[in-house]
């Protein structure tokens, strides 16, 4: 496969990862501002930081309202991170790699790309944003069932799942850094009294709080729900589950290349370093340094990737 | 459609008989239907220069254009003859040039011609083939009277709509296709393939790669070059993913360098290699005709093949063929005035509003004169330019060309057309597929069927026997 091919599918997933994810942030800060008009702007806030478009954000507006922050991220072509942006990133790389995806996948793909490009002609009225958050998620889905359903299983598969879960993995830790980052200035309130109400969004915003409760009861604390997105391996958004998938999909191209490479080395040192302590030690080390280091080293692997399988010219 | 005399022509008795049945909104439904079509699958081209509508569907018209196999025959047969001829007058051309002593081609029509490469003379592509792939565009003025209007030998696009075309034609109406016995096209692909791995270079040991070389996502026929790639199983590669490696052109893979035996390139002679040409293109592969020249890869079409689809030389096609082959040609030009030759152009600029008059190097419909369909400032513009550089021109008369129906508004409406077949050479053979890209005018009297004009498409349809 040609080295661009394989960066094609990496950059196709994360960027189709990356728009579904920020639909789901929408989602949740949306949630909050509904019940807790007071929060609403700081909730938004904590979106526009999350998503790593804060700064953009300012350069444009002076404050943080639902309408404004909503249009800004959902279809300003003017933010490269916004859905309509990224949604045409994503349909440019499976242009790009059209004779490595299956016509299911492309259409899919190009579907969804015209069905949002349709769907943002007009700015979005608050009552529709429910519906269109939902046309997001579905399209996303849609593309990922053609993935799932039609391709088939060689290295180009490899390279788009490893896009995938290094997206999500880094888009997780980013939600949970940012929120708690936000709710607890300072180390000492660890353990304090925590609003609740905010890390349920945490949960909601990675479809997460009905499998929550299986797991932990009626009660949403904080170190149960850090544990829970960052050590279960069975939750498909959290660390542990994604570098599971990773570690598998580095291991198949090790498998079908018959070469290890620095990438295989680098994942199973984070894993070690990073999924295999006790979420106390991490709190007690401070979970912020703690989801700084792995964001840093989960973009390091990225890196390695691109460099091993010879993305680019180098 | 319909004779000369307003009868029904006979190949299109069975699907008149169809269309009878046929409500007018139906079919008015499968247009829109054929239009979402298109855009789902995203089979598109890229206009230059309009930001918006950088992505454009070329309309497409429901109605088959349909030819007997007896036409067929007659067709293929004098485009097989034309392409042999073209074949070795290319070798001749860059070798002995026989022709030029013969004095049937003047020596100032290639010595100063950009279309040919210096850089080719005594080179011998592998199995001796420069053109691979070509289309010949073909038009009809009568029932068996066919002119050839232009022989497409470096880069013919299209090919993806006729292969498309008949796929939408299959999934919109099935049931025309098991009351009409029509002759298939979509082997293409795979024809394409085998053709080209049947020239693989010396170099080449064991099964070739193919691959073909694309200038980019932002090329107007991107989609046509990742289609068929990708309906190949080729590798589609772009200059920067190629390098010079042990005297091979070399793709880079996830797993390091890998040969490329056989590169269908899509981009044009001068972009091809930066060291031989221009030395700014980014889109080549520096070194490539170097490897080329030492039997190291196959490029189709072969550097330098332009010259023989040069509009100055179409001219002497005729004769050409006979040089060559040392028969009549069985397909004829349409008559061509020579603007360089004195007595021509003052024809020329006597007639203007009969004539069309067209650049000798341009392509895609741009920079030319449809004498009757010009307003008298058009004209007068136009003559100002063949004035100032008569060598640039040919002119044709406006043939009465034959036209096909479309549907349009819920009726049948006349339009011209032309067509262009896809021929593929190796040394194992010439193949036709049957059919080819009809291209239809879609404005009511006009001569031009250029996709980048607003020209559009329909099926072809070849009966079986």
């Amino acid at each position: 496969m040609l080295g661009k091919t394989a960066g094609g599918l990496f950059w196709m997933s994360r960027y189709l990862e990356r728009s579904e994810n920020s639909a789901r942030l929408i989602d949740a800060g949306f949630r909050i501002a509904l019940t807790r008009s007071k929060s609403a702007a700081d909730e938004w806030e904590s979106v526009l930081t999350t998503v790593g478009a804060r700064t953009a954000y300012c350069e444009k507006y002076d404050d943080f309202s639902s309408t404004q922050v909503i249009d800004f991220l959902l279809r300003d072509t003017s933010n490269p991170g916004s859905v309509l942006s990224i949604t045409k990133l994503a349909r440019d790389n499976a242009r790009l790699v059209r004779t490595a995806i299956t016509r299911e996948v492309w259409e899919a793909t190009n579907e969804s790309w015209m069905t949002l490009k349709d769907l943002f002609r007009r700015k979005v009225r608050e009552q529709d944003l429910p519906d269109v958050l939902n046309t997001i998620r579905q399209q996303s889905a849609l593309v990922r069932g053609a993935v799932m359903g039609t391709m088939i299983r060689n290295d180009g598969f490899n390279f788009s799942r490893l896009g995938t879960f290094i997206e999500r993995a880094d888009n997780t830790a980013r939600i949970l850094d940012v929120k708690y980052y936000l709710l607890l200035p300072t180390i000492a309130n660890v353990g304090s009294s925590l609003d609740n109400v905010q890390w349920e969004t945490i949960l909601r915003s990675v479809s997460a709080q009905r499998s929550y409760r299986w797991l932990n009861g009626p009660d949403t604390n904080p170190v149960q729900v850090a544990e829970y997105l960052i050590i279960n391996r069975q939750m498909p958004r959290a660390l542990a589950f994604c570098y599971n998938k990773i570690d598998d999909n580095l291991g198949h191209l090790e498998g079908n290349y018959g070469e290890r490479t620095t990438a295989s080395q680098m994942a199973d040192d984070i894993c070690e370093e990073y999924m295999s302590q006790p979420i106390e030690t991490i709190f007690d080390n401070g979970l912020h340094e703690y989801l700084l280091e792995f964001l840093a080293a989960n973009n390091r692997l990225a890196m390695q990737i691109e460099q091993d399988y010879r993305f680019q010219q180098s | 459609m319909f004779g000369t005399d307003d009868t029904l022509r006979a190949p299109y008795a069975a699907y008149q008989k169809w269309l009878d049945g046929e409500k007018a909104d139906r079919l008015k439904r499968k247009t829109r239907e054929a239009e979402a079509f298109f855009r789902k699958t995203g089979i598109t081209f890229n206009v230059y220069g309009e930001e918006e509508a950088d992505e454009r569907l070329i309309p497409f018209d429901i109605v088959p254009r349909i030819i007997t196999a007896r036409e067929w025959r007659k067709l293929s047969r004098g485009i097989e003859q034309r392409v042999r001829a073209i074949n070795a007058f290319l070798y001749d051309i860059y070798h002995r040039q026989e022709i030029l002593r013969a004095g049937r081609v003047p020596v100032e029509l290639i010595a100063q011609n950009e279309a040919f490469l210096p850089q080719m003379i005594g080179v011998n592509p592998p199995g001796g083939i420069y053109t691979h792939i070509i289309g010949t565009d073909i038009v009809r003025t009568g029932d068996d009277q066919f002119y050839v209007l232009e022989d497409n030998a470096r880069t013919p696009s299209g090919v993806s709509y006729m292969l498309e075309n008949r796929e939408t034609m299959i999934q919109m109406f099935p049931e025309l296709f098991s009351q009409i016995a029509v002759q298939e096209v979509g082997r293409y692909p795979q024809d394409l393939r085998r053709s080209l791995a049947a020239c693989a270079p010396p170099a080449c040991s064991g099964k070739p790669t193919v691959a073909v070389l694309t200038p980019g996502i932002h090329n107007s026929a991107y989609f046509e070059h990742s289609f068929l790639a990708d309906q190949m199983g080729a590798e589609l590669v772009e200059g920067h993913d190629l390098s010079v490696q042990g005297g091979r052109i070399a793709m880079r893979t996830t797993r390091g360098y890998q040969p490329i035996d056989v590169l269908y390139r899509r981009i044009d002679d001068d972009y091809l290699d930066p060291l031989n040409f221009k030395p700014e293109s980014m889109l080549g592969v520096p070194g490539i005709m170097d490897v080329y020249r030492a039997g190291g890869i196959t490029i189709a079409n072969a550097p330098g093949t332009g010259i023989a689809d040069d509009k100055a030389l179409y001219s002497y096609m005729p004769q050409i063929v006979e040089f060559y082959t040392g028969e009549k040609p069985m397909l004829e030009n349409v008559p061509t005035w020579r603007c360089s030759e004195k007595d021509q152009l003052a024809y020329v600029l006597d007639n203007l509003p009969e004539l069309v008059v067209k650049e000798v190097h341009g392509s895609g419909g741009y920079g030319m004169l449809v004498g009757p369909a010009a307003t008298k400032k058009d004209i007068e513009e136009f003559r100002k330019k063949l004035e100032n550089n008569p060598g640039n021109y040919i002119a044709q008369p406006t043939l009465a060309l034959s036209t096909v129906p479309i549907f349009t508004n819920a009726e049948l409406a006349p339009r011209h057309v032309d067509l262009r077949p896809f021929v593929l050479v190796s040394p194992k053979g010439i193949s036709i597929t049957p059919g080819g890209l009809t291209r239809v005018a879609m404005k009511k009297g006009s001569l031009v069927v250029n996709s980048s004009q607003g020209g559009g498409t329909k099926d072809t349809w070849v009966l079986e026997e």
